[in-house]
């Protein structure tokens, strides 16, 4: 945005406006796809072909569905609070878009400065702070439906997104130590240099409690109690129909995105390649704004498809099980984590990452240990 | 002193069911909630009454296989065969041994497919979607050879009075020797994946315990029974068509939890693998059916049978009253009487446990409702 600015000369809050505008209409075709290869991925997991149908190889079904779902009936429960019910999906759906205003999806070369809106100095808690808007929407949509399932599907939302954003945001708090900055930009020049600098080889627990959190956070298999398809017929979202359902449907995949790309951001060096860039990338602006646009939206794809896989493989956990996993596990662990890297702070990174990677060993093993001594029940002949 | 001010709370009643994803048809539960946990339980059944015990008042022994397959679609094997060996009873019917040969061999085929369906939607109903197509997938090859025998690959109408309606296709028996090949390599991916999946495990340990006394009392059978340690089996306990000829073992489970009930039905696969096997070697050459007149008639007289489904114990009584059609037909079901288990089971348990422990019971619900 800044080289946009320097070329436009517009006032800042229309600059804002524009990019919001950019945001929005850029993340719409991203949702598409990553419901079209959500699907594709898991109907070659489950020996599927996958949309196949609509257009080439099925590229337009999300278009069909979307046109499906605009020409439904737009479905007003009896009795429901219509206000509250019209609210829900609105508040559902902003935050997932408000968090890119602080995401960097690339760097346009030298003095130019990276492709981004505002360069908050909280841009990390900024990001948790909006998203955790989402909770607001489910509690909204549960209350406002009349209807007992989304009511059992609100609560449990709100539950679970009491529990997990304490891990969540302590586990970036090492990062924040060893970045010294909050702004997304900062911490990712942190970053710098190649692959060995990328903070998730600094910070190995808190990046895997990040991944357990966000899976969370976007409300999907192993944590999607608040929608509990088998249990409770979606949950909160059971009475939406038409639109409201598709916006609904839209936010959980542009927040699904959201949470990989804050996870790129802070973990895996956000743009940056995983070696030192030549001069030649670097110096042209047009050609490293692609080059760093391509990595970014690499590493964001591959953290996506990580969820989708599990998505694919996971059974859902039981609501007490997943409170206790979030209090009893992750924020022990992550205050542990927090600890030994500030003590380790002192005497510099790769002394925090070997201690962390340590432990982290020390753990696997101590689990593998246990894991064989637990004996495997089996049936009697 | 401030007044102390009592906050009255009520139970939420949920409805769950008949329409529901994972009621597996058409069960209402009607649930007394205190916030996740059931403080009651009351089945509502019958939205899938068919009436089909007074349907065999109406129809001939020849007409009745065909319905009676609708009493538990997953199974239709079994029912089929439960009536014709009724009727041959009271008639004093010898059924050719390459018939009774045959009769188990297709009984053991449908037991697999019947686990494989429960295996995928039980993991459905605990949230993991991927394992319902491979297990789709597998039960798809039994159905090929069902389809292969008689063209049917849901509802057979294969036994009939005297014997099976259909002779095995010269193919067969290699088709059915690849698929005890490669299902075994499948059994294997099963529980690879599900087994040692510790999401799993932990959401099956330690849930839905009930001692053998209470399985008893309420006449639970089949593997919801055998999970509890009691080694009761019908193809042991009371041998018919050739499973005294065949070796197999009854596994139990140790617990009574919801990991048994999975573990034993894996167990089970693999032991109707092998009486499959067996069968295959030592299928008798010979007539199917013995030769009956076109209008069949059984003279009057009674008779109760039960065989093992996979769901349980599975019986017919019928009364004859030396017409074409039978007096009086009543079967009994084993999805039944777990049905009526379930507000036993479910007290004090969490609403997601509610399909965790249903689902491990294998219910069906056209079985329930007839």
């Amino acid at each position: 945005m800044n080289l946009l600015q320097s070329l436009l000369n517009l006032p800042e809050p229309l600059m804002g406006a524009i990019g919001a505008l950019l945001i929005t209409l850029g993340m719409l075709p991203v949702a598409a796809m990553l419901v079209l290869w959500e699907r594709i991925f898991l109907g070659k997991l489950t020996q599927r072909p996958g949309p196949n149908r609509v257009g080439p190889r099925g590229l337009l079904q999300t278009i069909a569905d979307a046109l499906k779902l605009l020409t439904k009936e737009d479905f007003t429960p009896k009795d429901a609070d219509r206000i509250l019910f019209f609210l829900a999906p609105l508040i559902f759906i902003v935050p997932s878009f408000l968090v890119f205003a602080v995401v960097p999806f690339g760097h346009f070369g030298g003095t130019h400065g990276p492709v981004l809106i505002a360069d908050l100095r909280t841009g990390i808690f900024f990001m948790v702070a909006v998203f955790s808007l989402h909770t607001v929407g489910i509690l909204m949509a549960g209350w406002a439906s009349n209807n007992k399932y989304s009511l059992l599907g609100g609560i449990r939302g709100v539950a679970q997104a009491i529990s997990y954003e304490l891990p969540l945001i302590f586990s970036f708090l090492g990062i924040l130590i060893l970045s010294g900055s909050m702004s997304t930009v900062d911490i990712i020049k942190a970053q710098g240099g190649g692959l060995h600098n990328w903070f998730f080889l600094a910070q190995p627990v808190a990046f895997l409690v990040y991944l357990a959190c966000s899976v969370a956070e976007v409300n999907r298999v192993p944590f999607d109690i608040p929608e509990a398809e088998s249990e409770l017929v979606s949950g909160f979202n059971t009475e939406y129909s038409g639109m409201r359902f598709a916006m609904f449907f839209l936010a959980e995949y542009v927040s699904l995105f959201a949470t990989a790309a804050i996870a790129t951001i802070v973990f895996l060096g956000g743009w940056l390649a995983p070696f030192p860039e030549p001069a030649v990338i670097t110096g042209s602006t047009l050609g490293y704004f692609f080059w760093s646009a391509g990595w970014f939206l690499l590493k964001v794809f591959t953290l996506v498809t990580l969820a989708m896989w599990v998505r694919g493989t996971l059974p859902r956990l039981r609501a007490d099980q997943l409170m206790d996993f979030a209090w009893k596990f992750l924020v022990p662990v992550v205050l542990v984590n927090l600890f030994v890297t500030g003590l380790l702070a002192l005497w510099g990174r790769w002394a925090v990452a070997g201690g962390l990677w340590l432990a982290l060993l020390l753990w696997a093993l101590y689990g593998q240990s246990r894991a064989a001594k637990a004996e495997r029940r089996q049936v009697v002949y | 002193m401030p007044e102390l001010v009592e906050v009255r709370t009520e139970g939420m009643v949920l409805n769950m069911g008949p329409q529901h994803p994972s009621t597996h048809g058409v069960l209402r539960l009607l649930l007394r909630l205190d916030g996740e946990v059931i403080k009651s339980c009351t089945p509502v059944i019958g939205y899938l009454h068919r009436g089909m015990e007074k349907l065999a008042e109406h129809r001939t022994y020849v007409q009745y296989p065909a319905i009676i397959d609708r009493f538990e679609y997953l199974t239709a094997m079994f029912t089929g065969v439960l009536y014709a060996m009724c009727a041959e009873r009271i008639a004093g019917i010898e059924v050719p041994p390459r018939a009774i040969w045959m009769r188990t061999l297709m009984l053991e085929l449908n037991r697999i497919a019947s686990h494989l369906f429960w295996l995928g939607t039980y993991l459905l109903d605990l949230g993991a979607n991927g394992l319902l197509f491979y297990a789709m997938r597998d039960r798809e090859l039994i159905l090929n050879l069902f389809e292969e025998v008689c063209g049917a690959r849901l509802l057979y109408s294969y036994a009939c009075v005297g014997g099976v309606r259909f002779d095995n296709p010269p193919s067969f028996e290699r088709h059915v020797r690849e698929f005890l090949k490669i299902f075994l390599d499948r059994i294997r991916d099963y529980e690879s994946i599900v087994t040692e999946n510790p999401v799993f495990l932990e959401r099956v340990q330690e849930v839905g315990c009930y001692s053998p006394e209470l399985a008893l009392q309420y006449a639970v059978s089949g593997p919801p029974l055998r999970s509890t340690g009691i080694r009761k089996d019908l193809r042991k306990d009371q041998p018919y068509l050739a499973y005294d000829q065949v070796d197999f073992a009854v596994p139990i489970g140790t617990k009574g939890d919801t990991l048994d009930r999975y573990l034993l039905r894996m167990a089970e696969m693999r032991e109707s693998l092998k009486i499959v096997e067996q069968c295959l070697d030592r299928l008798p050459d010979g007539n199917i059916r013995v030769k009956l007149p076109n209008v069949v008639k059984i003279p009057a007289g009674e008779a109760y049978l039960a065989l093992e489904s996979p769901r349980g114990e599975v019986g017919a009584y019928m009364v004859a009253n030396g017409t074409d059609k039978c007096y009086r037909l009543k079967l009994r079901c084993p999805s039944f009487n777990h049905v009526q288990f379930l507000p036993v089971i479910l007290l004090g348990e969490r609403i997601s446990d509610v399909m965790a422990i249903f689902g491990s019971l294998d219910v069906i619900l056209p079985e329930v409702d007839r």
